[in-house]
């Protein structure tokens, strides 16, 4: 199955409830086929935007939302073509799975037979041939995804657009069905936009992910320039875990409590107080006699494929540092670290 | 009788966690006696009443025998009441039906201060005494000869009266955020407003349209106050024909009525449950609890 798709563009979008800025003016551009995820925390705006984009709210005046050529800024939601996915599913009980699937169609008026096959070719590719004629208090979370999904696309949308629809789902479950979206995104070929709190989705899924937080954009960027070159603290700290080094700056040197750092050339700042960041993984114990940072081991957490050491005295912040699931260290034992070079992180 | 079906007895006091378990048998106890003495207290004359309709002579007891005399005698006199409130229990819920199930659908959805305000206005009929409501339909309306002498006034009256349980238990279930993303759902597949209505509000509502629809057919058939004031000698309904014979004829005629009485809602209701329950089973009828309980309580500000 592959899908027309069409590039959608928000321009100077914003987004007031009752005298309350919940969206600052917003500009986005989403190319055809684009698969783009917006990320943050709840209550950042990321819903709104998807609810604007699907036309369940307009934007404050001023905005505008074109999908291709097409402003549809005034159009509501049953005009615009799209599909959506609801967190909840939002499954029509009192519908059997077909019924679901086909209520688009049936609204529409497309002759019963098309109707019919079309119905039975996405049951079969969502794998949902067996359930039916079932209603939907019978199906599993997992085949509650499915059907919503199928019902999305059986209207053949100009674009998908996704709230958080697996966020109801338990973690296994989720791993397998992000696993199953991906490939199933690729192949359709659609514009989607998908919100999420979850990086491990938002990583896994966008072409590019958009951070939001406090109704404005953070960045927008591939999933490897959010997690390697975020754009300022607010998204270092949400995507993934992050250490600090605060200390000061000397012959480019980052001096810190517990050794010095080299800086990345370049840099250049007035005062002397500088401070670096770095990923957990991009650290590794090395000989404390050589190493750019000595402490204290204070906790160690085995996560199975990795053991995720605290390490005390190194810096003014406790650091993280994951080393191999099969390294054991007593609390208070002394170690080294040594950071790899280009992966400081230099932060606003 | 010609209220809303009494609150349960308190079965169930709270269970109170004492150590001997001889305290325990004793409240048990004690509860089953409260339990059992109220029921008695509310059946015993609902059966008494029963058994006065079908002896020959109530003052002599039961036994000067048994007979079907006086139901027979009542039925000739008043079945033309029987037939009368039947229409006028059909006639009202057809009308709260049309207007009430859009108006609680339009009040849940609404968040304005008017619609709260028309809410509580609604509310207003069943707080004022019928008396007062009838004086009021009498002084505007009493004028129009052919209106006021017609069924039709009845009816009026009975859907002022039962409007706002119709529209309270359709609103309860439409103020649910599930229904609201339901439509938000159809709403994406292209279904316009009337469709969405159709095909998934009135659907999934049924439960809070099958609870309003029950309490107006059990309040118009019973309904005697309001009524009473606004009856003539040609629109005499069933409770209106009761207070008739318990004034004027002999005691067994009044409880034969009463049998009469029994035999016309007693299916009635067991029908309009069945209704609620039957096609989607068991869910539904969870939802109809869920969405009968709020309707009486509360209401947003």
């Amino acid at each position: 199955m592959k899908l027309a798709s069409v590039p959608i563009a928000l321009t100077q979008c914003a987004k007031t409830f009752r005298g309350t800025r919940v969206l600052e003016p917003l500009d986005l551009r989403i190319g055809a086929g684009e698969t783009l995820v917006l990320l943050g925390p709840s209550g950042c705006g990321k819903t709104t935007t998807l609810r604007m984009i699907a036309g369940l709210e307009t934007p404050d005046a001023g905005g505008r939302i074109a999908f291709g050529d097409d402003d549809v800024t005034a159009l509501p939601i049953e005009k615009r073509q799209v599909g959506m996915v609801f967190q909840s599913y939002a499954l029509f009980p009192n519908l059997t799975v077909r019924g679901n699937i086909g209520y688009g169609l049936r609204i529409k008026r497309v002759p019963t037979e098309t109707a019919r096959q079309r119905v039975d070719e996405l049951l079969a590719m969502m794998r949902l041939t067996a359930h039916a004629d079932k209603p939907i208090d019978q199906l599993s979370g997992g085949q509650r995804q499915r059907v919503a999904l199928a019902r999305a696309l059986a209207v053949q949308p100009r674009v998908l657009l996704l709230d958080e629809p697996l966020t109801a789902l338990d973690a296994r479950l989720r791993d397998t069905l992000r696993g199953e979206m991906n490939t199933l995104l690729r192949e359709l070929g659609i514009t989607t936009v998908y919100v999420t709190h979850d990086q491990a989705e938002a990583m896994e899924l966008g072409d590019r992910i958009v951070v939001m937080s406090a109704g404005r954009i953070e960045q927008i960027g591939s999933p490897r320039d959010i997690y390697y070159r975020p754009a300022n603290r607010t998204v270092a700290q949400f995507v993934g875990t992050i250490n600090r080094l605060a200390g000061e700056r000397r012959d480019g040197m980052l001096s810190t409590t517990g050794g010095a750092v080299p800086l990345p050339s370049g840099a250049t700042h007035a005062s002397s107080a500088h401070e670096i960041f770095f990923r957990p993984e991009d650290a590794y114990l090395a000989d404390p006699a050589h190493a750019q940072l000595r402490g204290n081991v204070e906790s160690s957490a085995f996560l199975g494929e990795r053991t995720r050491l605290t390490i005390g005295g190194a810096a003014p912040d406790a650091l993280l540092i994951d080393v191999a699931g099969r390294v054991e260290l007593a609390r208070g034992t002394p170690v080294g670290i040594s950071i790899v070079q280009d992966a400081l992180i230099a932060l606003s | 009788m010609n209220s809303i079906p009494a609150p349960l007895p308190r079965a169930a006091k709270p269970h109170s966690r004492l150590r001997w378990p001889g305290s325990r048998t004793w409240l048990a106890a004690g509860q089953w006696l409260v339990t059992l003495l109220l029921c008695a207290f509310l059946i015993v004359p609902v059966v008494m009443s029963i058994v006065a309709g079908l002896t020959v002579n109530y003052f002599k007891g039961v036994s000067s025998g048994l007979t079907l005399r006086w139901l027979g005698e009542v039925w000739t006199q008043y079945h033309g009441s029987v037939f009368l409130s039947l229409e006028v229990a059909a006639a009202t819920l057809l009308i709260t039906l049309v207007t009430g199930v859009p108006a609680g659908y339009v009040l849940a959805r609404s968040k304005t201060r008017l619609s709260r305000i028309i809410e509580e206005f609604l509310v207003l009929p069943i707080a004022l005494p019928g008396l007062a409501s009838a004086l009021a339909l009498l002084v505007v309306y009493g004028g129009f000869t052919m209106f006021r002498m017609s069924v039709a006034f009845i009816v009026a009256g009975h859907v002022v009266f039962t409007l706002p349980f119709m529209v309270r238990a359709v609103a309860a279930v439409c103020a649910s955020s599930d229904l609201r993303t339901l439509e938000e759902g159809a709403a994406s597949l292209g279904a316009s407003f009337f469709q969405r209505f159709t095909t998934i509000v009135l659907p999934n509502a049924r439960p809070g349209i099958v609870a309003g629809a029950l309490a107006v057919l059990t309040l118009s058939i019973g309904e005697f106050n309001l009524t009473w004031m606004l009856h003539t000698p040609d629109t005499k309904t069933l409770p209106v024909g009761l207070a008739d014979t318990y004034a004027s004829l002999r005691i067994e005629i009044g409880s034969a009525y009463t049998i009469l009485f029994f035999i016309m809602t007693m299916p009635l209701l067991v029908a309009m449950q069945w209704l609620g329950v039957d096609a989607t089973g068991q869910r539904s009828a969870a939802r109809k609890r869920v969405a009968v309980s709020p309707s009486s309580s509360t209401t947003t500000p």
